[in-house]
């Protein structure tokens, strides 16, 4: 199942005193079981981007197609294309309501009318895939719950939907680096498990290094840069000049690169490079 | 649907309009908003819309937006005229169905009757389209002022004010953020019978209850924290004080007010 994206601009409040021009003339493709990576500055256009995804937004000009249904047609059933496409917003928990927390969670599979055994199921699987237990928490109102506890609850809610798009708009802001932690090892599981494809925004570089395949880099509602993260990350002035940074590892690779010490380009991850310099090192160290 | 509120929007300018004095524009409001139901035939009215279309021309807004201001209102507008047509007494019969008598006079006050809830909410929007609501809550708390001699809560209520009119915004930006976030869940809020419609808000109106509760108390401690404890002995950033500007506007309601009594003298 693939996202097509095709001359996609999209205007907020044409014609008014506010008119902005969110996005500039997007043409993408999303292909099945990537793990994408969007980033930009604030105002860049990624969230109103990703609304598009599953037809919260239509665009102003251009063609948004989900697995063959066209979005902007509005002949088209949402819903079908909302249950293939999971949208996980900013700040997930400000959206729960539910007296307790499996209810919650049940809401998006009883809106596509299940019946309650497979909802039942459904709502025990995503707690799973989110590392909420069960038996402890399904009974709990949900403002009882850690904050990142809601958050993964909350993100529960969307997997109970079984989609096989999920796309996550800023899944880590406002959480402590535990929470952050735990969040990402969960988007980490679930694509590689089920083998999901997955959109995620963020303006952290660290968390987009640490996932994704590719990278998609936007700027005042365009798209400036799309690829391998090493070939993105290796653009490192370019990113600097759009307000945006290079991961912390690549950083320093660059600087003990421009003191001399050998470390190949295009590397990114905090893993290679740690062994990149090792090699470095060691290599000094004997003809030293 | 949310985008098409005109009312309490702010529509930033630099005009004439913009630049009177928010008292004054408040209490012109109010002088045209009684001109406009005095009158009682349509050449009035006409005279009514060329006032504010001056008006509204001098201050740079385009007249569409504050026509499509009317649009939410359309239903309430419809109702009252039909109600009108209905229970309006009157003589002179121009239809009868029987069950229905339609009369001039009904007919007419109907007309007028909705022709003056579209002057009252067009009137009303060029004040807030051309007043941001910091002045606009600053000239009530002037005008209220006097009344403070008698324990009216003049400085509390115009915070208040400010304040709701402050969040307004936001708060329509989380409504559309938690509905886009419960479409995406699948959650129908278009279609369905009443029942089921406002059982449909339910996913909508609590998280949004919460997050109320929860800005309101952080607004609460941050203004705590700036030792903001009422009214008394707070200076203000922005003195009020008229101008030539206010003079003439005043002058020229005085002649809107002077041309539609003459005019009613003379055809009423």
């Amino acid at each position: 199942m693939s996202l097509v994206i095709e001359n996609v601009s999209y205007v907020y409040m044409p014609g008014g005193p506010y008119e902005t021009q969110a996005l500039h003339d997007i043409s993408l493709t999303i292909e099945d079981g990537e793990f994408v990576g969007l980033i930009g500055h604030t105002g860049s256009g990624k969230s109103t981007l990703v609304q598009h995804l599953n037809g919260l937004i239509t665009p102003t000009s251009g063609r948004v197609v989900v697995d063959g249904l066209d979005l902007s047609d509005k002949q088209t059933d949402k819903r079908a294309v909302r249950c293939r496409v999971g949208l996980v917003f900013q700040y997930p928990e400000n959206q729960l309501f539910e007296e307790t927390v499996e209810k919650d969670i049940s809401f998006g599979p009883k809106n596509l009318g299940l019946p309650p055994e497979e909802i039942d199921r459904r709502v025990r699987d995503a707690m799973r895939r989110v590392a909420l237990d069960y038996e402890t928490l399904h009974n709990r109102s949900v403002f009882e719950l850690s904050g990142g506890q809601m958050r993964r609850a909350a993100i529960a809610g969307v997997l109970a939907m079984e989609p096989q798009v999920l796309v996550l708009d800023e899944p880590c802001a406002g959480l402590d680096p535990r929470g952050r932690e735990e969040i990402l090892g969960l988007i980490r599981a679930l694509h590689r498990e089920s083998g999901a494809t997955i959109v995620m925004v963020s303006h952290s570089m660290e968390d987009v290094a640490s996932l994704a395949e590719r990278v998609i880099v936007m700027d005042h509602g365009r798209v400036v840069m799309d690829g391998a993260p090493r070939d993105v990350f290796s653009r490192g002035e370019e990113l600097r000049s759009i307000g945006l940074d290079v991961p912390q590892a690549v950083e320093l690779a660059s600087r003990l690169r421009s003191r001399g010490l050998e470390i190949p380009q295009g590397a990114y991850r905090m893993e290679e490079i740690r062994a990149a310099i090792l090699a470095a090192v060691g290599k000094g160290g004997r003809h030293a | 649907m949310l985008n098409d509120i005109t009312l309490g929007q702010y529509f930033p300018g630099d005009s004439a309009i913009h630049r009177m004095d928010p008292r004054m524009k408040l209490i012109l409001t109010i002088v045209y908003i009684v001109g406009v139901f005095m009158v009682g035939n349509l050449p009035g009215y006409a005279l009514s819309l060329l006032f504010l279309y001056i008006v509204v021309r001098i201050s740079g807004i385009r007249f569409s937006y504050l026509v499509k201001g009317i649009r939410p209102l359309r239903f309430i507008l419809i109702f009252t005229f039909v109600l009108n047509l209905f229970f309006a007494a009157g003589e002179t019969v121009i239809l009868d169905l029987g069950f229905f008598t339609l009369t001039a006079e009904a007919l007419s006050y109907a007309v007028y009757f909705a022709l003056r809830l579209v002057f009252l909410v067009m009137g009303t929007s060029v004040l807030t389209l051309t007043t941001s609501p910091v002045q606009l809550t600053d000239g009530l708390e002037r005008l209220m002022h006097p009344l403070q001699r008698f324990h009216f809560p003049a400085h509390e209520l115009a915070m208040m004010m400010t304040i709701a009119l402050r969040f307004i915004p936001t708060l329509l930006e989380e409504t559309d953020k938690i509905q886009k976030a419960q479409m995406a869940r699948g959650a129908d809020f278009e279609t369905g019978n009443l029942i089921a419609r406002a059982k449909a808000m339910i996913p909508l109106l609590v998280p949004l209850f919460v997050s109320s509760f929860r800005r309101a108390n952080d607004l609460a401690m941050a203004m705590e924290a700036r030792c903001y404890r009422g009214g008394d002995h707070r200076t203000r950033l922005r003195e009020l004080r008229y101008t030539r500007l206010d003079a003439y506007g005043a002058a020229a309601m005085a002649l809107f007010l002077i041309l539609i009594v003459a005019e009613g003298r003379l055809l009423g």
